[in-house]
């Protein structure tokens, strides 16, 4: 990629993120209710209710509100919380080591599992343990993410009691771990399967066992890596569905992070404090995916012609 | 869309990558079917795909297999639509009916799945939240896919401009990862059955723009459109009466598995409190309620999530099957 194609691409990013921005706004101040009523306090009269409305600036315009949300933002300020009235980009930054570790392990698993499974089931394709992986990779992908995590939990903390649910520990990131990324997987794990078994086909293959390549080297020199290489896009893909398994998983263990400090601002109202995890969240996976592009260039040398 | 995987990867890298994975295997099923589409000129299959592959040895131990799974999804299907339709007529109680000397009773003969904190019969509950879990499937992917689909068209068949305009829309649509659009539509709408629905399928529809809008752009150059439009047809009447019925294929295997991944969301947004009251409870609510009594009765969690998994496998299963009759090429997978 050419430093005018890059350029052109960030360009694009950026627009996407402006987009995105946008959208969430308009949703999330499209709300019926009145945040100022729920700030204030059932029994507050109609007078500390308008107060608390200028204070929180939702009496303006929504077009003016949008112009000043924007305005604020280019500085990096996401404005403050409706309930706490602390900035919402402490608020996250707090909590973001919390669902980085989660996100970034989540992802490990999911790739180690993923390919490893997707290279046994093209190994032995047609044959039980392919069918058995397949099986297996169809009820992962059938079921609800906080089921698997509530299985996980059932079977290793209360009948076998080897893992903690809460806790703050390396063992009790175990269980989220591995509900996260489980249910990752099963994408990797089709893609790289199906890659192998297309590439077992490919013309060269036929070239390196004419020149009397051993299967084995074939198989995991050639063919494997062949493979990898689109389920790197896949990757940036994957993003956004461990950012949005975050929401669940932190949920159900009652971790910090931001899922969990979104889906409580999103009981109380706090528009701010979910619009700016929304943010966070869309400049994350627009960021990796624009990371991946970039990989690929580099992994790939017929895109780079 | 071009056959081959590698010559289709770079146009996935440029701008398309954005999915969540779970709508990215559902893409990529819909892409498959959509290459089955019988190949536009200028857009070739390479021989080594065009061809299916041989494959070792014809089982037939595997496809009997893979009808007695069709045909165990289509009964799964039928009990969960009969649940739907007559609960009443399935359940041994109502789903309101409290029993203050059967709280958290263990299943057995008296009680099925058992009973929850409240002495509710979790079986009646089961079958009474199927209609909700089902609507929901069913109606999101109605609505996300009618729309997205007429976006796609109108993007892929009009160029220009407005081809532009909906792509980047698009874009930035699946710039927010899906459920988290999802949660910040139901918490501008406020948590009911009706707004889980309009949530999941506004947050489903550039999935199925973006399909939508390659196949129209394959076959909008093929010589019967070209010949409609000299015969005089409308624009209306090329993309309802030739370009539409052209994309059927990769519509009806991503609407099947659509409904698989709403189910889903919508048992999502329920857990997180974004979806279904108290007053109809879908089984993702149900799955709610029995997460604080998970020590002492599994069975308020395990009943409601098996039948999720069921359901959903089911479906992912008939899309599977319905992929595999449409596309020769992953058939000989």
């Amino acid at each position: 990629m050419n430093a005018g194609r890059f350029a052109q691409r960030l360009l694009s990013s950026l627009g996407v993120v402006f987009g995105a921005v946008t959208l969430v706004f308009l949703i999330l101040n499209w709300l019926p209710g009145d945040p100022a009523e729920l700030v204030a306090g059932e029994d507050a009269s109609a007078e500390t209710v308008a107060r608390v409305r200028a204070q929180l600036g939702t009496d303006r315009p929504l077009g003016e509100q949008y112009l000043s949300y924007l305005g604020h933002l280019a500085s990096g300020d996401l404005g403050k919380s409706y309930v706490s009235r602390e900035p919402v980009a402490r608020r996250l930054a707090a909590q973001f080591p919390a669902t980085a570790t989660l996100t970034l392990l989540g992802c490990a698993v999911a790739v180690l599992v993923g390919v490893s499974l997707g290279v046994l089931s093209a190994r032995h394709a047609g044959r039980w343990p392919d069918q058995l992986i397949q099986a297996l990779a169809l009820w992962l992908h059938s079921m609800p993410g906080f089921w698997l995590g509530i299985l996980l939990i059932l079977l290793f903390s209360v009948t076998l009691g080897w893992l903690p649910v809460l806790g703050q520990t390396g063992a009790a990131l175990v269980l989220p771990v591995m509900a996260l990324g489980l249910v990752v997987s099963v994408p990797i794990l089709r893609m790289v399967r199906d890659g192998m078994l297309d590439g077992l086909h490919e013309p060269y293959v036929t070239t390196l066992r004419a020149k009397g390549l051993g299967e084995g080297r074939i198989f995991y020199g050639h063919v494997l890596r062949n493979a990898l290489i689109p389920t790197v896009t896949l990757l940036g893909v994957v993003v956004g569905e461990l950012l949005s398994g975050a929401v669940i998983v932190e949920t159900l263990f009652a971790r910090q992070g931001i899922g969990r400090v979104t889906v409580e601002a999103i009981g109380q109202k706090d528009i701010p404090v979910v619009q700016g995890a929304i943010l966070v969240a869309s400049v994350a996976f627009v960021v990796v995916n624009l990371l991946v592009d970039l990989s690929y260039t580099l992994i790939d040398p017929r895109v780079r012609s | 869309m071009a056959g081959s995987a590698s010559l289709r990867l770079p146009a996935v890298v440029g701008s398309s990558a954005l999915a969540s994975a779970a709508d990215f295997a559902t893409d990529r099923a819909a892409a498959a079917a959509a290459s089955a589409v019988p190949a536009a000129p200028g857009a070739l299959a390479l021989p080594s795909n065009a061809v299916p592959r041989a494959t070792s040895g014809a089982w037939r131990p595997a496809a009997l297999f893979s009808h007695a799974l069709v045909a165990l999804s289509l009964l799964v299907l039928a009990f969960v639509a009969a649940c739907a339709l007559v609960p009443g007529w399935l359940a041994p109680q109502l789903p309101t009916d409290m029993r203050s000397d059967a709280i958290l009773q263990a299943p057995g003969l008296a009680h099925w799945f058992g009973t929850d904190q409240f002495g509710r019969d979790v079986y009646s509950l089961v079958v009474f939240g199927a209609r909700q879990s089902l609507l929901i499937g069913v109606a999101a992917v109605l609505i996300g896919s009618t729309l997205g689909v007429s976006l796609g068209l109108l993007a892929g068949y009009a160029g220009g401009w407005l081809d532009a305009l909906l792509m980047r829309a698009t874009d930035i649509w699946m710039a927010v990862p899906s459920l988290l659009l999802a949660i910040a539509l139901a918490t501008a709408l406020g948590p009911s059955l009706t707004n889980t629905i309009v949530a999941i399928s506004v947050a489903s529809i550039p999935r199925y723009a973006r399909i939508l809008r390659g196949q129209a752009m394959a076959v909008r150059s093929r010589a019967f459109v070209e010949a409609a439009r000299a015969a005089g047809a409308s624009h209306l009447a090329i993309l309802r009466g030739h370009i539409l019925p052209h994309c059927m294929a990769p519509i009806l295997v991503m609407a099947t598995l659509g409904i698989g991944s709403a189910i889903l969301a919508g048992s999502s947004l329920s857990f997180l409190g974004m979806g279904v009251n108290d007053e109809l409870p879908d089984w993702g609510y149900l799955l709610t309620q029995g997460r604080g009594y998970l020590t002492v009765a599994w069975w308020t969690v395990t009943f409601p999530g098996l039948a999720i998994t069921a359901l959903v496998v089911s479906v992912n299963l008939l899309g599977d099957a319905l992929r595999r009759r449409l596309d020769p090429r992953a058939a000989a997978r």
